[in-house]
């Protein structure tokens, strides 16, 4: 009976290769490859988008096959030969927004893997510890003698297998920690593991009384979960981010002998011909061979203001060609040219990273020692009054099992899976594992204004212009795809004038004819004014007359009230920015924050942050831009849009998903709330093990006890933590 | 007490075939995508025979 159960139970679990290396194997199989498209579907929420979406990739020509998945909101096409560009417009047909993925960004697969080993790993447990516990209830309940050894053998024989299958992660990362030196979370751990379950064998051998496999599996079910929710959370977290990358499938328009072909922007070399059109963002670095446009560097410089692109200026990737088409000449080619600049940025960052401690690991650091002490204390101890060896490892053994960080090491998972899957319905993604923890000690907030706090897009401001001066230059913005032009036609109401003979004269503006009399709107030198106050404006030119039109950045919705909440709640904000001092000035006005500063560069913003650091403050810096990079990294905590640059993505902590700001002052909120939680956790199981330690250390622990404290505490703390949601 | 030499060997017999069919389910990726299984069901495009 016992050899059945054993042999049945070594097959599923004593092989952990066999039972991974296959699914290895499938999965790389099963996954996306090269000829797959995969498209984001962000919104698709039904049955009916299901079938809706895949009927309609499947009637478009040379599709096999389309498969959407609700869960990540992505459809993995299989279509040999079609882009993404023929599937697109179906869907758009039907009303459904998609955007292409670059499915070399998405490493999901391996991600996923490591899920399902230890979903496995936490089924094996499960199961063990179900199976156990029916028999432990039987001893518990009083059954003795050879039915009780009969019991106990049962148990051993289904727990050794699943420990040594289900336990691994922890012997491999406590292996790990010894190694290199330390006592982590993972060494009592591994250390309660082994010395119960051989304590337990020692017992059942010698018909004793007592054997703890029930605890030994129990324990590895309540921590693998705990294992899990940290691996979930920050897979999911690191999927949608992966998605935000994947979303710009970097391509490029090579020119070559007067053909455009499109690549990928990796195969660019320096010397290749590039065209970037109006409202492209330039590829790679590179200077200007021919066109004339404007360039928006805001995301690199946070100025707002365009500036003219000639042939010979020398343009950077990342920066947004406006007007005119421009050929480029690459200089520093694909992912160097960006890279290169980001190198030290990041390993800044990382490096300030490393040298925050979490509440758990903090919390281990003291816990381990203290653990193996009191264990090693009760064995001497009882070893000192019994002179029996037996006796006192069993009572260290039970000392061991019942102050096991079981609860601690779903203290912290637990609570920042409920937190992060809050703030991620609300919007933001968290990326860094310690970034709660880093955000609740925040007191002092920073913005970038350009695409942090605006959105980036002008709005008329003020125009001295009459009736017809309002219709002439809605008819010459109608002509045009500049930011500004778009501005005017949404900002100034009326009709548009007749004009005849409109044409945009790419990085200077449109002119045309009206009444017979000539009109122009465009910079200040090529319309004919001599006005060259600073700010964001445009002029326009009727006959004679010369008008002046002002723009301001849109406020992003929810800036003033995410401002508000903040200062609120008692934290510091001020604004570093870039542009210059007249649009900060006015922004700062509307948002009511007093401390501000306006044409800063990257390195003052990343000096001042540091200052701030050095005074003791912890800063939030919220940036989008490449001037932002270094600030981000070297802030206590960064929060970047999701519209800023890669670079500041990479850089920052979290990621805010949607248009609206509100969330980072939610984000502070819940990260207060969730250290709380995590406080009131680690008080949960101290006050258990207070509670059941002097049981162990009397020799009173039955298995019944350790089973009892464990999973009371266990549940407890992921009751608070779900408090949270 | 005989009764346990088939009540034991019945009860993990029973549990095994739940641990089996979890990982049969896991191996055959069928937590890929809970959220569109639970709504697929609703769609009656394939009522009448299965996706060829």
């Amino acid at each position: 009976m016992t050899d059945v159960s054993t042999d049945f139970e070594s097959r599923l679990s004593a092989c952990p290769a066999c039972d991974v290396a296959p699914l290895a194997g499938r999965l790389a199989r099963t996954g996306p490859v090269r000829g797959d498209v995969i498209l984001s579907l962000p919104t698709a929420h039904c049955a009916a988008c299901i079938t809706d979406v895949e009927r309609a990739l499947s009637a478009v020509p040379g599709v096999r096959a389309a498969r959407v998945n609700l869960s990540l909101r992505r459809v993995v096409v299989d279509a040999e030969g079609v882009t993404a560009d023929d599937l697109i417009p179906a869907l758009d047909r039907i009303g459904y927004e998609a955007h292409e993925l670059d499915p070399g960004a998405l490493t999901a697969t391996e991600a996923d893997r490591r899920g399902r080993d230890l979903l496995m790993r936490i089924g094996v447990a499960g199961f063990a510890s179900m199976n156990i516990m029916i028999l432990s209830v039987a001893v518990w309940s009083g059954a003795d003698a050879a039915t009780r050894d009969l019991f106990h053998m049962i148990s051993g024989a289904i727990a050794l297998p699943t420990v040594a299958f289900s336990g691994q992660p922890f012997f491999a990362s406590a292996w790990r920690a010894l190694r290199a030196g330390r006592l982590g979370m993972d060494v009592p751990i591994s250390l309660a593991l082994i010395l119960a379950s051989a304590i337990s064998v020692f017992e059942t051998w010698n018909s004793g009384p007592h054997a703890y496999f029930d605890g030994v599996v129990m324990l590895c079910f309540f921590l693998l979960v705990g294992r899990y929710l940290d691996y979930r959370t920050r897979a999911v977290a690191r999927s949608a981010a992966e998605e935000l990358t994947a979303l710009e499938v970097p391509r490029a328009i090579l020119l070559r002998e007067g053909a455009e072909e499109a690549v990928p922007v990796a195969d660019l070399r320096p010397g290749d011909l590039i065209l970037v059109r109006p409202g492209g963002r330039v590829p790679a670095d590179g200077v200007v061979t021919a066109g004339a446009s404007e360039i928006d560097r805001s995301l690199l410089t946070g100025e707002s203001v365009p500036i003219a692109a000639r042939p010979g200026d020398a343009l950077s990737s990342g920066e947004v060609n406006l007007t005119g088409p421009l050929t480029l000449q690459v200089t520093a080619a694909g992912r160097d040219s960006s890279l290169s600049r980001l190198t030290a940025l990041v390993a800044a960052a990382e490096s300030a990273r490393g040298r925050y401690t979490s509440i758990a690991d903090r919390a281990s650091r003291s816990y381990a020692p203290a653990v193996h002490l009191l264990a090693l204390a009760s064995f001497i101890g009882w070893f000192w009054m019994t002179r029996d060896v037996r006796v006192a490892v069993n009572v260290a053994a039970a000392v061991l099992i019942i102050t096991c960080p079981c609860a601690l090491g779903l203290a912290v998972p637990a609570v920042i899976t409920a937190a992060s899957g809050r703030l991620f319905r609300e919007g933001l993604l968290i990326k860094d594992g310690t970034a709660l923890e880093r955000l609740a000690e925040v007191d002092t907030v920073v913005f970038d204004k350009t695409g942090t706090l605006t959105m980036g897009t002008p709005q008329v401001a003020a125009a001295d212009l009459d009736a017809e001066g309002r219709a002439v230059a809605l008819a010459l913005a109608g002509g045009s795809a500049h930011p500004l032009s778009r501005a005017i036609v949404a900002g100034i109401a009326g009709l548009a004038a007749e004009v005849e003979d409109l044409r945009e004269v790419p990085g200077y503006g449109v002119e045309a004819r009206w009444q017979g009399r000539p009109v122009r709107l465009g910079r200040a030198d090529w319309v004919g004014a001599d006005d060259e106050a600073p700010g964001a404006a445009t002029w326009l030119r009727i006959g004679a007359r010369v008008h002046r039109i002002d723009f301001t950045d849109s406020l992003r919705p929810g800036a003033d009230k995410a401002v508000a909440r903040l200062r609120h709640a008692g934290l510091r904000v001020m604004i570093l920015s870039g542009d210059g001092a007249g649009a900060v000035r006015d922004i700062a006005a509307r948002l009511g924050v007093e401390e501000w500063r306006a044409t800063v560069t990257p390195q003052d913003k990343a000096a001042t942050v540091a200052e701030l650091s050095a005074q003791g403050r912890h800063v939030l810096m919220v940036g989008d831009g490449l001037n932002d990079t270094a600030a981000l990294a070297s802030a206590h905590a960064s929060i970047s849009p999701a519209s800023a640059l890669d670079a500041a993505r990479v850089a920052s902590d979290m990621v805010l998903v949607g248009k609206d700001l509100g969330p980072v002052a939610d984000a502070v909120g819940v990260a207060r709330a969730s250290i709380r939680r995590i406080r009131e956790n680690f008080a949960l199981s101290i006050l258990y093990n207070v509670v059941a330690v002097p049981f162990a250390l009397a020799g009173l622990a039955t298995p019944l006890i350790a089973a009892l404290a464990m999973s009371l505490s266990s549940v407890s703390v992921t009751l608070n933590a779900l408090r949270l949601r | 007490m005989e009764v346990l030499v088939y009540l034991i060997p019945v009860s993990l017999g029973l549990g095994g075939l739940g641990l089996a069919a979890f990982v049969w389910a896991l191996r055959n990726r069928q937590y890929e995508d809970p959220k569109g299984d639970a709504q697929r069901i609703l769609s009656d495009e394939w009522d009448d025979h299965p996706k060829p």
